[in-house]
This record gives structure tokens, sequence and C-alpha cells, in this order.
């Protein structure tokens, strides 16, 4: 159990690191002189090498120490973030993580990628302000903060996080690298030695006080540093210019910020008060980060669930026992066992919710691609970032969500003309926003685009055979159309969307969350697609149920009321099913006949109104027997085929009961008997 | 035959031997987890008739499926002497646990293989490629099911399955 793969853990590691990598890409694009997101982006293409390398991944390794040498330039301050630097990491981002995922990759494409690079790093350091190489006397104004001959003193305190040398990191060089960077005295800080017998030799107790005079700025003192900086302490203070140099080009006097200010694009000049801030937030946000989560493989918690869950069927069990028990310490420890359960159960459930951010962050790249790919102007904006969702749900969702934004961009949004014609801003939108609903999370995917054409899809339902030419059918029937296998808009097929593999992919992976899915699109006024999704997949609260001899559980979030078959209604009913309720029309379906059951059926039977996808059906039961707090187990293979049901669960007296698939049910009994169900919508 | 092989490792193997309406079958003793008395079936409606029900087993919900119907044996009304074996059975790269109905339990014993024959191609009413061996043991015939081909067709005693059984072999 506790002997992990190695390559595994570099997998889980550089997953995480591609991931920071192509974050910090994306904003840059949006914010090109952020030299705190070039920094960070530095920092992981260097950690991503260094484990590459650690790991036997040399392929990789070789190939990030290209991009990380050429991200280097930037981080100086030679090269601008241009978006064609930023688009040409990105891909070979994508070449980077093909290597690490150890997927055959072709050499050549690699080094295709690396001109490339180099090309787009040469062009961008052609429109620096000054020529490229640092050492160029001709180093624009800005680049004299930083260059200049003033020579200053500074008072350098550090001390490095306790565990630093487990983790490679060495003091020395680092000294030494101080050295280099002019005279230097150095001096070991004692104080934090603990007595001899409290002493770890694996720990560095050391700090330093180092006194510096150099020409070189604050940045160059803080490069010493930039691999260990979010663990340490860390104070430069300047303690006196030597010769007090040329006053406008020394930044950090007074009357500097202004020159700074002139030169905001340069990355190598910043003010120094605002530096010292940022890195101590940078770090502070850092630690806390590393400090409030712990990596646990997805598997273990999927174990541990199973686990809470057979402790609630234990618990219920437990429960019926002490119950039917007259000893008072028996009932006590159950209901204190039960009150433990629950807790147990609710902080598993939260430990599996993460918040939808994950998933909608790979989003932006997809934007970008399509933007680029469509040469249409989008933006993507999200909304509810922080909404959570069972892990499971959120990585099911994240092929229908691609395939929902694709569709989004490529049919919804027109190109800029079209949109300026049609008095709409040139840059589409895409709106990508979640919020909780009760025990759903509704995810919608929103476009002020063309919106869906219906001529088309009319066109395209006659061709396909899915609708009698000419034959009437309501707007939203019409719209439902899209859903149905082997449908596809697009009058040619993109490279984006029109794959064959259709919105009927989409709505059967939502449909197998237990989820459902609406489409509204007001001609002219772009679509929304809004998923409904339940908030866990491991728990449901259920009604419980009996038809025959068998029970079986109802999820309670379809459930919306209960009602009482009246012995006339039924004897009228065996013509059409269909019961009116409130001055509407609902068709009912019996389970006893749905379900061959012989057993005979109680005298008063009852209705269980069920909603499914905007449609009420009522299930006729024989008994309500009440709610059912429900821990889903999966059906074997043999049963799978049987689409009625999307799992079973235990009882509390260890009876199986099965889990119905209400959606499925509905569909199923309305191919059989279409007529029932036609006069329902 | 190379299934033959793979059961009888060193000439021997062990095995819980048990009755379904009058014949004697056995099945390898290292895939049974338990032998359980009559535990509360749920049946599952619509679902194959070889397999029409589901039991809790040690908090796992698990197919409970009926060698008889894959055999065409008449089923009995469950008896004192009726029990499920649970089994361990490799499907689709996962191990599944699956109830196999018996009418009554034997022993576990061993079969060796000088003992055992492949199914004749003719003179049997069962479907060939449903037995992966018959052995002779002390004056009875013992049939060694082959559970892979038997739950790949869901238990079809008929051919018509068999088409997918002989892409198997």
């Amino acid at each position: 159990m506790s002997a992990v793969d190695p390559v595994e853990i570099f997998h889980a590691e550089a997953q995480e690191l591609l991931e920071q990598i192509e974050q910090g890409l994306l904003d840059l694009s949006h914010r090109p002189g952020d030299k705190e997101l070039v920094a960070a982006v530095f920092r992981a293409l260097h950690t991503l090498k260094g484990s590459g390398a650690m790991f036997g991944f040399d392929a990789l390794a070789n190939f990030t120490h290209h991009c990380e040498t050429a991200f280097d330039r930037v981080r100086k301050g030679e090269v601008p973030a241009t978006p064609d630097l930023v688009s040409a990491v990105l891909n070979a981002m994508d070449h980077m993580r093909a290597l690490a995922e150890q997927k055959p990759c072709d050499p050549a494409e690699g080094e295709a990628l690396l001109a490339e690079l180099e090309r787009v790093v040469a062009l961008a350091s052609g429109h620096a302000p000054a020529s490229a190489t640092p050492s160029s006397p001709a180093a624009a104004a800005p680049a004299a903060v930083d260059a200049g001959p003033a020579r200053k003193t500074w008072q350098v305190v550090f001390t490095l996080a306790q565990d630093v040398l487990v983790n490679g990191t060495r003091p020395l060089p680092m000294l030494d690298e101080l050295r280099e960077l002019g005279e230097c005295e150095i001096r070991a800080l004692t104080d934090a030695i603990p007595p001899l017998e409290a002493l770890n030799p694996a720990h560095c107790h050391l700090g330093w006080e180092v006194t510096l005079t150099t020409d070189q700025g604050r940045s160059a003192i803080e490069d010493v540093f930039i691999f260990v900086m979010d663990d340490m302490t860390l104070d430069i203070q300047e303690v006196g210019g030597e010769p007090p140099a040329d006053v406008l080009a020394d930044a950090p006097t007074p009357t500097a910020p202004a020159a700074v200010e002139l030169a905001p694009a340069t990355a190598g000049a910043a003010h120094p008060e605002a530096d010292v801030a940022t890195a101590a937030a940078n770090g502070d946000a850092k630690s806390a980060r590393a400090d409030a989560s712990v990596r646990v493989p997805a598997q273990r918690l999927d174990e541990l669930m199973d686990r809470v869950g057979e402790l609630v069927i234990a618990q219920s069990r437990l429960k019926q026992i002490a119950g039917a028990s007259q000893d008072m310490n028996l009932r006590s420890v159950a209901e204190e066992i039960e009150h433990l359960a629950s807790e147990l159960r609710d902080s598993m459930m939260s430990v599996r919710m993460v918040p939808v951010a994950q998933l909608f962050g790979r989003f932006r790249r997809l934007i970008h691609d399509l933007a680029r790919d469509t040469g249409k102007d989008i933006d993507l904006i999200t909304e509810g970032e922080t909404t959570e969702l069972d892990k499971t749900v959120i990585e099911r969702l994240a092929d229908p969500l691609v395939h929902l934004i694709r569709n989004s961009a490529d049919h919804g949004l027109e190109t800029p003309a079209e949109r300026l014609a049609a008095g709409k801003p040139a840059k589409g939108r895409i709106i990508l926003a979640a919020r909780q609903a009760g025990a759903e999370v509704v995810i919608t995917v929103k476009d002020d685009g063309r919106g869906v054409n219906r001529d088309r899809v009319r066109a395209k339902a006659e061709e396909n055979g899915l609708l009698a030419p000419g034959a009437v059918i309501s707007d939203s029937d019409l719209l439902q159309m899209i859903f149905q296998p082997g449908f596809s808009t697009a009058a040619k097929v993109t490279n984006l969307s029109g794959r064959g593999v259709g919105m009927d992919v989409v709505k059967r992976t939502i449909e197998g969350l237990r989820g459902a899915l609406e489409l509204s699109s007001p001609a002219g006024e772009g679509s929304q697609v809004a998923l409904r999704i339940p908030l866990t997949l491991a728990i449901i609260d259920g009604l419980l149920v009996r038809v025959g001899t068998t029970r079986y559980v109802i999820p309670l979030s379809a459930v919306e009321e209960c009602l009482e078959l009246t012995p006339e209604q039924d004897v009228r009913s065996t013509g059409r099913s269909v019961l009116t309720i409130r001055d509407q029309l609902v068709p009912f379906l019996r389970l006893r006949s749905m379900f061959n059951t012989k057993a005979p059926p109680d005298v008063y039977q009852k209705i269980v109104v069920v909603s499914t996808g905007g449609e009420r059906v009522g299930l006729v039961v024989d008994q309500i027997l009440g709610d059912h707090q429900t821990v889903i187990k999966p059906l074997s293979a043999f049963h799978a085929e049987v689409g009625a049901f999307s799992g079973a669960t235990i009882l509390g007296d260890g009876g199986v009961a099965l889990i119905l698939d209400v959606g499925h049910l509905t569909t199923e009994a309305a191919q059989n008997d279409p007529a029932p169900l036609r006069a329902a919508s | 035959m190379t299934q033959t092989a793979t059961l009888f490792e060193n000439g021997a193997v062990d095995v819980l031997t048990f009755d379904l309406d009058g014949e004697v079958f056995a099945i390898e003793a290292t895939l049974v987890q338990e032998v359980m008395d009559k535990a509360p079936e749920t049946s599952v409606p619509g679902a194959p008739a070889f397999v029409d029900a589901v039991i809790n087993f040690r908090g796992r919900i698990i197919p409970l499926a009926d060698l008889r119907l894959a055999f065409s044996l008449g089923a009995h009304d469950p008896s004192l002497d009726s029990r499920i074996i649970v089994i361990a059975h490799e499907m689709d790269g996962e191990t599944t646990l699956i109830g196999l109905r018996a009418d009554k339990v034997y022993e576990v014993t061993t079969l060796s293989e000088a003992a055992t024959e492949a199914p004749p191609r003719i003179g049997l009413r069962w479907r060939q490629d449903f037995i992966q061996c018959l052995a002779k043991h002390e004056d009875d015939i013992i049939v060694v099911p082959d559970l892979g081909a038997i739950f790949a067709s869901r238990g079809q005693p008929k051919a018509g399955a068999s088409i997918t059984s002989l892409s198997t072999h």
C-alpha cells in the first residue's frame, strides 16, 4: 500500500506543474508585464526540469531546459512576453505533457517547437527597448536602475526552512553566489541552534547575515534565493550607497519612482518596496497553500468512501436492533454511533468535494486555442467558481463541457464582422457559470452568439428521418432534436466540432451522472445549455417504496409529490393511464406491470409523481415506506444492461433495494406506449 | 485443452463439489469465497433469468446466477439443503463476486488430472463449450463447468449464443 511507484509520483507532480505553467502563461497573455507571473512560470519550468531529470525523464528534462532558458530571458527583462511567445511556450508545453506521460512523441516535432520558440524569442527581443544582450552598454534607461554604476551596501539576513537540506538545497552555493555579486562579509547566526540532545543533524538551524557591497540591484540578490523563496525568511535592507552616484540613475531614492513609472513595461525595474511586498505576499500565499493541503490518491478516497458507506449501512442495522430492544445502554450507544456516522459521512463528503474552479481553469486554454483556430475574438467569463462538486462528477463533466464550449465557439458565436453587422460588440462572450440549487449544482454554458438555427435543425432532422417532412412540432421539441444520436447541424465538418460525437453523447454522460440538461435559445440572442448535476454520486436521499414484495428507492430529488390512486381512478384509468393533477394531465406508469409483480396488489395504491427533464410522470406503487439515506452501490455487469435501475442499496435489515433510474423508466415507457406520454407534453 | 491444463497445475486440483438437480458439479476451491445459507434475495425485473436476482454479501451487492438454467436442469424450490456459493470470478479484467445457487453442497475434494476427460463431442445434452472437463470420482461423474463461457453467454443453454462462444476460443 505504501510502496508508491515513484514514476506515479512524478506524473502527479508533473501534471500539477504543467497546470501551473499553463495558468501562468494564460494569465501572462492578459498581463504581459507581470513580473511575478513570469517568475512563477520560470520556477515551475525549472522544477519540472529538475524532477524530470531526477526520475529519468531525460527527454523531458532536455526539452524543458530549452524552454526554461528562453523564459529566463523573459524573467531577466531582456525579452518581453509577447502573445506569440506565450503561444509558442504553450505549444511547447503540450509536447512536455506528452513527454511526461510517456506518450510516443516525434523528436522532430520537439525540435520544430523549439525552433519556433527560438524564432519568436529572437523576434521579441528585437522589439525589446534595447538590443538583446544584457551586457550591452546601450541597455535602455530603466536598465540603468540595475546596471548603473551605483554601488550600494546591503544587509541581507536570511534563514532557510528547517527541512531545506532534506529537499536537496545547499546553503553554501547560495553564499558563493552572493560572494560573486560583490564584496561580502558573511556571519552565521547561531542563536537558533538547539541544545545538543535536541539537535537534529538533518535540519538546518543556521541563519546568515551578509553585508554585501555590490553594484547589482536588489533583484540580483533576490535571484540567489529564487528557488527557496517560498519557505524562507529573507530580509534585504539597504544600509547606504558607497559613492553616492548619479541621483537619476539611482532608483531607490525618493525622486526615482517617477522615472520607474515611465517605463512600466520593463520587467527588470520595479519599485523596491512594492517588490518586497509582493515577494512576501507571494511567499505567504504559497506556504499557506502548502500547509493546507495534502495530496492523496483519489483511489484511497474512494476506498474510504466505501468504508463509510458500509458503516452507514451497519449503523442503520444497529439502529433497528436497538429500537427493538429495552436496553437503555444499547439505545444510547446506538444513538451516539448514529450521530458519529452521520458526521463522518458529512465530512467524508466534503473531502470529496472540489471547487469547480479546477474544472473551469482547463477551459481557459481551450478558449485560447479556439479563438486562434476560428479567428474569432472570444471572452470566457466564469462565475461561481467556488461552487463545489464531487470529485468524480467533476472529472466526468470535463468532456461534455468541452463539447458544449466548442459548440458555442464554433456554431454559436459569429465572426467579428458578422457581430458588428448585427450590432453586437466584436468580441464574443461565453459565460461558464456554476451555482448550487438545493441538492443540485447547475452549470450553464451561455454564449451571446446567433442562437440555434431552427431551420437548419428542422432540415437536418428531416434529412435524418428523425422528423416527418412538414410535421408540426413545438419549438422546444424541435430544440430537443439536437440531442438525438447522429445529429450535427454544422454545415461543414470543422476541426472543432461536428466530428460525429454530438450532443447525444453530452446528454448521455449527464444522464449517467443522474443529471439533466436543458437547452434554451431565444433566436438571435445566443444559446444556453444548463446542466443540472446532483452534488454527489455516492450517497443520495431516496424515497423507499414497495412494489409487490420488493422494495425500491426513488431518488428524492426527482420526487415532486405523493398521491393516493383512488379505486375510481384506478378503474377509469386502465384504458389511458393518465390522471389529472390540478388541471394538468400527468401520465402514470404501473410499476407492478412493468416489473411483472405477481404478489396481490394493495387495496390503496399510491402514486409517486416524479419529474424528469421537465416532464412529470406518476409511478404507481403499493406502499410508500419513507425516506432513506441511500448509499449507492453499482450493479454488476450482468445487470448493467437492465437500464431501469441506476444501482442498488442495502437497507437497514440487510436486504437489498434497487434504485430506480427515473429518466430511463419514463423514456422506456414512452417508447412502448407513446400515446399517454404525448398527452403530457 | 489449455483451460484443462491451467486447471491442473500439479496434476491435481482441489474442488468444491455441489449438486444441481441430481448432477454433481465442481468448481475450483480457490475461487470460492464463502458458502452461504439462503440469503434474502432481491429480484431484478428485466434481467436475464440466468441472473435474475441480487443478494447482499457482506455489504456488497452481488448477482445471483443459476447454473441450472445454463444446463437446462430443473429448478427446485429452495430446501434446507440449498446454499449459495460465492465465487470470485474474473470478468472483463475485473474480479467480480458472483453467487451461484446450489441444491446441495457436498465437500472439498481433490480431482486428479488422470481421471478427467474432455467433454465428448456427441452424446452430450449440454453445450460443449460450457464444460471444462468431466471427472470420474468414486462412482460418479463430476462436471467441471467453464464459468467464463457460461457467464459470457449469460447462461444461454441453446445455440445462437454459441457464435460468441466460438469466437472466445
